[in-house]
């Protein structure tokens, strides 16, 4: 039982500091933006990450769009809003969209959305 | 093994992580594998995140998340005392959103119902939702 309790607060502890953390690095490469995403995605963050990704959009004339997905530890439904709504914006452009490196989590929510059914998404790097 | 915890947060979106973190700190003392802790947390931010934007329409108020163990069923109850929803049959349907203009995916029931083995949905229009969500553990 003592192990169990020491294990319940070390396990809340480290959630406790990586909570309502979202980082987005970006990373060009002739046309297409790379946005490298850490943390955990839900209604909280999505605000912040909608705004970096269509401010490169707009200043950076950027033409395709990389998600990588490979330090997000967590994603909910807010999430696939803000990629339909990225996706919308780049394929109207004429521009190609990505998501590389997803979680089993996160790929169980992409798959259950149907938004692999019009864009790339791998559990793999590219 | 049989166990509850309560919790009540105000309606703010910075509560999300702290709701479904503390849902699954509760929830390891019974051992879910990592897929299961997964989908519980998730369904956890889905109810919380419609309690929020929905119930409240992000105008604040009071959340109870209430979180029992009976063996090896995990119950997860989430009670807001907002604006109610008048159609739930509508709500339920995926890709329904009563807010399309604020790209809203309108998954959060579905991923509710896909993540939970159940999910019951009551509410009266002006007083409030309370969702209830089981799931089974599977027993290694």
């Amino acid at each position: 039982m003592k192990y169990k309790e020491n294990y319940n607060w070390e396990y809340l502890t480290i959630l406790y500091e990586r909570m309502n953390k979202m980082n987005v690095r970006l990373e060009y490469a002739s046309g297409t933006l790379i946005a490298k995403i850490s943390g955990e995605i839900d209604h909280h963050t999505t605000n912040h990450l909608r705004e970096v990704l269509d401010r490169e959009l707009i200043e950076k004339s950027i033409k395709n769009l990389i998600l990588d997905f490979n330090e997000v530890s967590f994603m909910d439904s807010s999430g696939i809003g803000v990629i339909v709504g990225r996706y919308k914006k780049i394929d109207a452009l004429g521009g190609k969209m990505m998501i590389i490196r997803t979680s089993e989590q996160v790929d169980k929510i992409l798959e259950l959305s149907g938004i692999k059914k019009i864009l790339s998404c791998k559990k793999e790097a590219v | 093994m049989n166990n509850y915890m309560k919790l009540e947060i105000p309606a703010k979106s910075t509560n999300e992580a702290f709701v479904r973190a503390t849902v699954g700190a509760f929830i390891s003392q019974i051992d879910p594998t990592i897929e299961e802790l997964s989908d519980i947390k998730t369904a956890v931010s889905e109810g919380v995140t419609n309690a929020i934007i929905h119930g409240y329409e992000t105008m604040g108020g009071v959340i109870n998340i209430i979180c029992r163990i009976e063996e090896s069923i995990i119950e997860i109850v989430i009670i807001d005392f907002g604006v109610g929803i008048s159609n739930i049959e509508k709500a339920r349907e995926p890709l329904y959103t009563s807010k399309p203009d604020e790209e809203r995916s309108g998954m959060g029931f579905t991923v509710m119902e896909t993540f939970m083995d159940t999910l019951i949905i009551e509410s009266k229009a002006g007083e409030g939702t309370r969702l209830t969500m089981r799931k089974k553990i599977e027993r290694k």
